[in-house]
């Protein structure tokens, strides 16, 4: 098993940090009690799907794809970008409408940990 | 000609009407309701006449801004589609039409605009789902829906409401990151978003990893959006403390579109060659949605809230779309496809009813509900037609569904399955009995008869809708042809090869 991962580790270990950091996201959605941490994991989790997408299409020594004379140059795969430009505008929309849930949650209840909103769900 | 322009026109008439509305709403709160019905009501129109050309000339491809797919994002509409736009549009238009009487009753006047506006959004993202051919596109819609339920769910006058938004938005946005995921995946290995381009350069790969992660990316992530059952958690309360035209909303228009997502990355993206010979994961499917099937139910018996339950038993109800597919016979998903439209009728239906109890008496437990078919004889006789659907008895709608997966199942071997369904539907009559024992066998008694005596049925916009669809689901049981005669092309279209 691990002859096999361990030439890959070092070839693409752009992907393997990806993972990383997508679990270390994971991990803070659901071990942190506080909200705003919960979306502090979500930013990272979504990052790191970005950082894959991103590696996905680089190629060592490309350049921005612009249309030259010269057949031989070599550029990077321009539509991964623009895809994670989306998918950025996406999670910033998606981190906004957290927050402001956490600001009325807060306003509502007077805390944003989680453990203290279970117990006052029970009371109630 | 406008005509040829009608598939993008569905997506861009409530993006442009929700804009309107914002700023309607400025200048008269009032203006609001009229602007939103007008658009849905536009677009039901327009999904009717894009299902009749469908159905005469085959599916619809339309070029956004000319340019050609594969490059190009390009939106396809064949019968699935099509039947999906038209039953999601008619929930709309309904909901529109209840949402007048019952969200001035549930939120403040002045988040009216904000709610209609964000209301249009969400059928923007509906909508846009049920058209593209494109997968990141489909992502892109996936959220633009996802958020307008999130702010909907929010807008509950309790404050729990706003816990279980949180829950919904922090599962859905891990959900959609796994779809976007198995989308990379498949980008990263074929290079192409298209979802016909796609189902042509996958197969050769089937036996690559990154093909099979791909998948598995989507299967969890859309069973988290469809709440498939140990995925269910955040269901029961954004169900149970949003308004009651968005649990109506969420129970008829927004799940549907996560089971839509899900046959079409299972059988037009991969092929039922890839799901059925290559990685046996219908068994697991049929598996997991028979426990959804029974554990929902279950659940469903031990509630004592009125929309609680019902947003159990939907978590159950789903199961057997999940189990039509799941069994991947021709009968089965004939079955499943026709209880997306059974289902969104009878659950909006009944969604509709337990709004309308709040709204005229506040009673939220089935336990106050005692005596109130007195009172209240029309919403309590529309509840009882839409749970007769529910259990399964003829010749209402769910009970063609219930026997089309049945049949599949009888016909593929898996006998089993049947008898999941039989006690599936005894479990559903059991907790719906309960609820109509109450309504019209027991005596108020003193607690609940001052309430009950003052109850009367809902006024006119809010009953209409809830009698069209306690109608529909006689009809669409005694019609069955009509959805079929869609519904039959494309399946023996995509399981004709096996």
């Amino acid at each position: 098993m691990i002859e096999t991962l361990l030439p890959g580790l070092f070839l693409r270990y752009n992907y393997y940090m990806a993972v990383i950091i997508m679990l270390i996201g994971l991990y803070a959605m659901i071990a942190k009690g506080n909200l705003i941490k919960k979306i502090i994991g979500l930013n990272i989790f979504q990052t790191a799907i970005f950082l894959f997408y991103i590696s996905s299409s680089d190629i060592i020594g490309g350049t921005a794809p612009i249309l030259t004379s010269d057949p031989a140059s070599v550029y990077v795969n321009p539509l991964p970008h623009v895809l994670i430009l989306t998918a950025i505008v996406v999670a910033v929309s998606t981190t906004a409408v957290g927050l402001a849930l956490v600001i009325r949650i807060y306003e509502a209840y007077g805390t944003i940990e989680e453990d203290e909103l279970i117990a006052m769900e029970a009371k109630e | 000609m406008i005509i040829d322009h009608f598939p993008v026109l569905v997506v861009v008439l409530p993006l442009v009407g929700a804009f309107v509305t914002l700023l309607a709403g400025w200048a008269d709160r009032r203006l609001c309701f009229p602007i939103a019905m007008a658009t849905t009501f536009i677009q039901f129109c327009i999904s009717l006449q894009i299902l009749s050309r469908v159905m005469q000339t085959g599916p619809l491809h339309y070029n956004l801004g000319n340019w050609l797919p594969p490059w190009g994002i390009e939106y396809v509409i064949d019968q699935l589609n099509g039947f999906v736009l038209v039953v999601i549009l008619f929930l709309c238009v309904l909901t529109c039409l209840y949402s007048y009487r019952s969200i001035h009753s549930e939120i403040d006047e002045k988040k009216i605009p904000a709610f209609y506006t964000v209301f249009l959004l969400l059928v923007t993202g509906v909508c846009g789902i049920a058209v593209t051919g494109d997968l990141f596109n489909l992502y892109v819609f996936l959220e633009i829906s996802s958020l307008a339920a999130y702010a909907l769910v929010a807008l509950g006058r309790e404050k729990r409401s706003l816990v279980s938004s949180f829950t919904y938005l922090v599962m859905g946005s891990v959900s959609a990151c796994f779809i976007l995921l198995g989308i990379g995946h498949l980008y990263i290995a074929t290079g192409t978003l298209n979802m016909a381009d796609l189902a042509r350069l996958l197969p050769p790969l089937y036996g690559s990893t990154v093909i099979q992660s791909a998948f598995i990316f989507f299967i969890i992530g859309l069973s988290i959006k469809t709440a498939l059952f140990p995925l269910h958690l955040w269901l029961p309360d954004a169900y149970r403390y949003s308004p009651s035209a968005v649990t109506v909303l969420l129970a008829s228009v927004v799940s549907k579109i996560g089971v839509y997502a899900l046959i079409r990355i299972l059988f037009s993206v991969f092929t039922p060659a890839f799901i059925i010979i290559e990685i046996p994961v219908m068994e697991v499917f049929c598996w997991l949605a028979a426990v959804a099937i029974i554990g929902g139910s279950v659940l469903a018996i031990a509630q004592t809230d009125l929309k609680r339950m019902l947003a159990y038993s939907s978590v159950s109800q789903m199961g057997y779309i999940l189990l039509g597919i799941g069994i991947a016979d021709n009968l089965a998903v004939t079955g499943g496809i026709l209880q997306i439209l059974n289902h969104a009728v009878m659950k909006g239906c009944l969604f509709m009813i337990a709004g309308a109890f709040i709204y005229t008496s506040g009673i939220r437990s089935i336990d106050d509900l005692r005596g109130i078919a007195r009172t209240m004889p029309l919403t309590a006789a529309a509840f009882v037609i839409a749970a007769a659907s529910m259990i399964g008895i003829p010749p209402t709608a769910g009970f063609m569904s219930k026997w089309f997966i049945a049949l599949g199942a009888l016909e593929s071997g898996q006998w089993i399955f049947v008898l999941v369904i039989l006690a599936s539907s005894l479990l559903t009559a059991i907790y719906f009995w309960k609820v109509i024992e109450y309504m019209y066998f027991r005596d108020p008694g003193t607690r609940c008869a001052e309430v009950v005596s003052t109850a009367r049925d809902p006024p006119a916009g809010m009953l209409v809708p809830i009698l069209i669809l306690a109608a529909a689901c006689v009809l669409f049981g005694i019609f069955v042809s009509i959805p079929l005669e869609v519904i039959e092309p494309f399946v023996t279209g995509i399981l004709g090869g096996i």
